[in-house]
């Protein structure tokens, strides 16, 4: 592995990036001290690069080169246009928690109707408390930057046998420009109950401005799940997300991600099944054009037996971006009877356009049922031409064959309302496509 | 579901402990010191007679692996390897220069009687026909060159082949014969700097063979190497090259056996391929190294590098595997399709069982236009292995029109041990159409019920099935070795399906 470079292309020491935040950072002297060990962490290994498998395809280092500095409070002005953002950017009904900039703007959020159902504070309170929330079990540079640096975020716990009336939506909102914002949040969903949650992520004027967020969910026995989240940040911004979701026994969980923004883009998640018995559909779309990369990268670990896990994805590329999907399903040596499949699939707009697929299998069981699929090329000529020969133009044909291609992962989301609003962001997409 | 109950026994039967090629030949041996410096890399020059040129190329080589470390990437583990420890050459001690096969060593020759290898060129030579009922009917004529440790002992039907015009000979002699063939293509396809072991190939490669077919020539026979390491503490190094003119064809085939030992043993072989236009090379192994006993010791480091070039427009070449020995595997037998309409195809067949690791694939890279790929895996892990399959299909920007088609499928026998599948699948062109599928399954409920209800038993109704499945491969050996690697895998292969 290559020496952490202790300075970054701006000329600024990599170090100043903790110290110059530090003393905006919430948390009690302990927390600071477990941030700051944290932070060392991340300096030792520098941004993840190509050499280190899991970012083979995802070069921070030549992708992102550096981390900006940590966005600084927002004023009224960014509030203003934060706001906006959130009427353009809601689901109909929805109790909404924004952050805006990395720090949770209560103004804008709906705590008073969602405490009536479900336990809230932010990650700001907690850590005034102990630095819990700030510890996981990797060993990833950018997680290891998240806990030193992360500003806030909402702490969410749904009660056993709660059936959450309405989904729940957290919005981040970027308004600072060539900033950072840091954010980590917590989702715990008790045993029996039934909620939706969905993550947003859009700019209100911000431009080349970078997102490291984290969220840790834990599912309880028999709750029955949705979780949505959809990545629309800004075309030059730059997103890393990571995931860590644990999942109980008899659990019904539907996770989306769509990603549609963001000139580099990474969702890294990790889904245990720690409970038997327990069902997983995770999907996802990467719609990307001109310069931008997007990576989807998901492990799915069947820690125990009888579990069942579906995942369907679709990249969409157009110009000269770059889609990365690597899948990985785990079965662990006791987990018997496991079925595990995964369908990967990327369509090429330009011969300029870029897939690259990593889909692994790593079986430790006999008794198991497990499959990837991964396919990858251009829209089908024959296709094109019927529609044609119907009378649609060229680009509309186009869009129709790329709605239906996306289609078979977005149909997975089974509420009706949140799959219109998915199908509405990538059609404004198709309509941006040049 | 679980391997059925006869099919576990049958593994058991071909298990480690089993190894029938584990014994071992006494004869004198001369070997180089032990260790590695540029003293051995020129010991093994001087020891062939080659001309200056070649100890250059490997002197180049060595100084080369000094700067490399070992790769780590793959999923295997082992202790470190003392390459300071090792012989770098070994040859069985010559009586004096070796005309025909009977000035060679008897003990020699008994060993590949022993290990089923027709060294002997027998009566067809003088134009005999076999008698009836003497000869099997099937036994079509297979031209043999054998590598014993370090040298190449035997070629047979050196005559019939020349006669074609088709040079098959050491790899030594041709160094000495054939010097501009050698120099142009030896390193073309696998560079000394290509990756550490290929490196120490290079520097201290002791033989090998060469095949060199000229255009439009269809070789008349099989041609075969068979690899056998005897010594202790050695490493076998042998480098293979062959290239096929415009419009010929070659079917190659290599097996590999060695005797039982404690210690482990490395074998590190580059095997380059080169397809002119319209040229055709197919390329079987049977590998059956040693793969150390029930307690994981022992066995050979099976660490190589196979790689082919389809130079040439509409050439193509075709790997075929059977990997069922060696400690560890680590091999990736690749084609880089540069000519148009080339073809690269890769069937293999892995089993490991005991303490055996395997990472094993391969890389299929198109350059060229309308280019196609076929990669046929099938991976079985038994005992305590660990059996991977890692796989590269790659497209570059100008490979219009590329195809691939991949499926790998394993099978776990047993819960101790482990399959897992990493391919690698980049396409950078929207012409490219690529079609990957892997699974981990069983036999479909519907069909064994199927064959049940016709009166088999469940036993027969999944050796049917199997026997279907693995045909996609094992077809495409040809027929000597598709009936030795029947016998090693059929067995294997029940109780899998895709």
């Amino acid at each position: 592995m290559n020496v952490a470079v202790a300075k970054t292309g701006s000329g600024r020491a990599v170090s100043d990036l903790f110290a110059s935040a530090e003393g905006r950072l919430p948390g009690s002297p302990s927390v600071i001290a477990s941030r700051r060990e944290a932070f060392e962490t991340y300096e030792r290994l520098g941004l993840p690069h190509r050499r280190i498998e899991e970012w083979k395809y995802t070069d921070l280092r030549a992708l992102v080169g550096e981390v900006l500095p940590l966005a600084a409070a927002p004023d009224a002005a960014a509030l203003k246009r934060a706001a906006d953002a959130v009427k353009a950017h809601a689901i109909a009904g929805a109790r909404k928690l924004v952050l805006v900039d990395g720090v949770f703007a209560a103004d804008l959020s709906d705590v008073r109707a969602l405490t009536a159902e479900a336990g809230f504070r932010t990650l700001r309170e907690t850590l005034e408390k102990d630095a819990g929330l700030l510890t996981t079990a990797s060993t990833d540079a950018v997680i290891a930057l998240n806990a030193a640096m992360a500003t806030d975020g909402v702490v969410l716990s749904i009660a056993d046998g709660a059936q959450l009336s309405a989904p729940i939506q957290i919005i981040h909102i970027a308004t600072a420009a060539s900033a950072s914002a840091f954010t980590r949040s917590q989702v715990v969903i008790g045993k029996g109950a039934r909620a939706t949650l969905v993550e947003s992520f859009v700019a209100a004027g911000a431009k080349a401005y970078q997102v490291n967020d984290a969220v840790i969910v834990t599912v309880g026995d028999d709750a029955d799940v949705a979780h949505i989240r959809l990545m629309d940040d800004a075309p030059d911004a730059v997103n890393v997300t990571s995931h860590f979701v644990t999942v109980g026994a008899n659990v019904k969980l539907n996770f989306f991600n769509m990603t549609t923004g963001a000139a580099v883009s990474r969702l890294q998640g990790l889904i245990t099944l720690a409970g038997e018995g327990s069902e997983l559909s995770a999907n996802g779309v990467n719609l990307l054009q001109k310069t931008e990369h997007g990576d989807t990268t998901l492990v799915v670990d069947h820690a125990v037996p009888n579990c069942v896990s579906r995942e369907v994805f679709r990249a969409v590329i157009d110009d000269r971006a770059h889609s990365v999907f690597q899948g990985r399903i785990i079965v662990r040596p006791d987990a018997q009877k496991t079925d595990g499949k995964m369908m990967t699939r990327a369509l090429l707009l330009s011969d300029e356009a870029e897939a690259d697929n990593k889909p692994e299998l790593e079986i430790f069981a006999d008794d198991v049922s497990c499959g990837h699929g991964a396919t990858s090329g251009a829209l089908d000529d024959s296709l094109l031409f019927y529609l044609k020969a119907r009378g649609l133009p060229e680009k509309q044909a186009q869009a129709l064959l790329i709605q239906a291609f996306v289609g078979e992962a977005v149909e997975q989301i089974a509420d009706d309302g949140l799959r219109e609003h998915v199908i509405g962001i990538a059609e404004r997409w198709l309509e941006r496509r040049s | 579901m679980p391997a059925v109950q006869e099919t576990v026994e049958r593994v058991k039967r071909i298990d480690v402990d089993q190894y029938r090629y584990g014994f071992e030949t006494l004869i004198e041996s001369d070997k180089a010191p032990k260790g590695l410096s540029e003293e051995t890399v020129k010991f093994i020059s001087e020891k062939k007679n080659e001309p200056a040129w070649m100890l250059q190329w490997r002197l180049e080589a060595y100084r080369r692996w000094l700067t490399m470390t070992e790769p780590t990437w793959a999923r295997v583990d082992y202790p470190k390897i003392d390459f300071q420890d090792l012989y770098y050459y070994a040859a069985p001690k010559p009586k004096k220069t070796v005309t025909s096969l009977d000035e060679i060593d008897p003990e020699i020759l008994k060993t590949y009687e022993k290990l089923g290898i027709p060294l002997r060129e027998v009566a067809m030579l003088e134009g005999v026909e076999p008698k009836p009922g003497e000869e099997d009917p099937a036994r079509r004529k297979i031209a043999v060159d054998a590598v014993f440790d370090s040298v190449s002992v035997a070629t047979t039907f050196k005559a019939e082949l020349k006669k074609a015009g088709v040079i098959f000979m050491p790899i030594s002699e041709a160094i000495r014969e054939h010097p501009e063939l050698v120099q142009k293509y030896l390193g073309s396809v696998v560079p000394t700097s290509d990756n550490f072991y290929a490196t120490l190939n290079s520097a201290v490669f002791s033989d090998g063979s060469f095949v060199y077919v000229p255009p439009g020539v269809r070789c008349p026979m099989e041609l075969s190497t068979y690899f056998r390491i005897n010594e202790r503490n050695t490493g076998q190094f042998e480098r293979t090259l062959i290239i096929a003119d415009k419009g010929s064809y070659v079917s190659y085939l290599e097996g590999c056996t060695a005797p039982q030992r404690d210690e482990n043993q490395l074998h590190a072989a580059v095997v380059e391929l080169v397809a002119h236009d319209d040229a055709e090379i197919k390329y079987s192994t049977v590998q059956n190294w040693y793969p150390g006993n029930s307690e994981g010791k022992g066995g050979i480091y099976n660490f190589v590098t196979k790689r082919g070039d389809c130079r040439g427009n509409n050439s193509k070449i075709s790997w075929t595997q059977v990997e069922t020995g060696s400690a560890i595997t680590w091999k990736y037998p690749s084609c880089i399709l540069r000519g148009d309409n080339s073809r690269g195809e890769f069937y293999s067949i892995a089993i490991s069982n005991g303490f055996q690791q395997v990472d094993s694939g391969t890389k299929m890279i198109h350059l060229g236009k309308n280019t196609s790929s076929r990669i046929i895996s099938k991976g079985i892990a038994a005992g305590k292995s660990q059996n991977t399959y890692r796989g590269l299909v790659t497209a570059h920007r100008k490979a219009t029109g590329a195809r691939n088609f991949t499926a790998c499928d394993s099978l776990l026998i047993g819960d101790k041990c482990g399959a897992h599948t990493v391919p690698y699948i980049e396409a950078k062109n929207s012409s490219a159409t690529f079609e990957h599928e892997a699974t981990t399954s069983k036999i479909s409920e519907d069909v064994l019920f199927y064959c049940v209800q016709r009166g088999l038993s469940q036993e027969e109704a999944v050796g049917l099935v199997v026997n279907g499945f693995v045909k996609d491969v094992l077809q495409q050996l040809p027929m000597e070795f598709a009936v030795e690697a029947q016998k090693l895998i059929s067995i294997s292969l029940e109780g899998s399906v895709g």
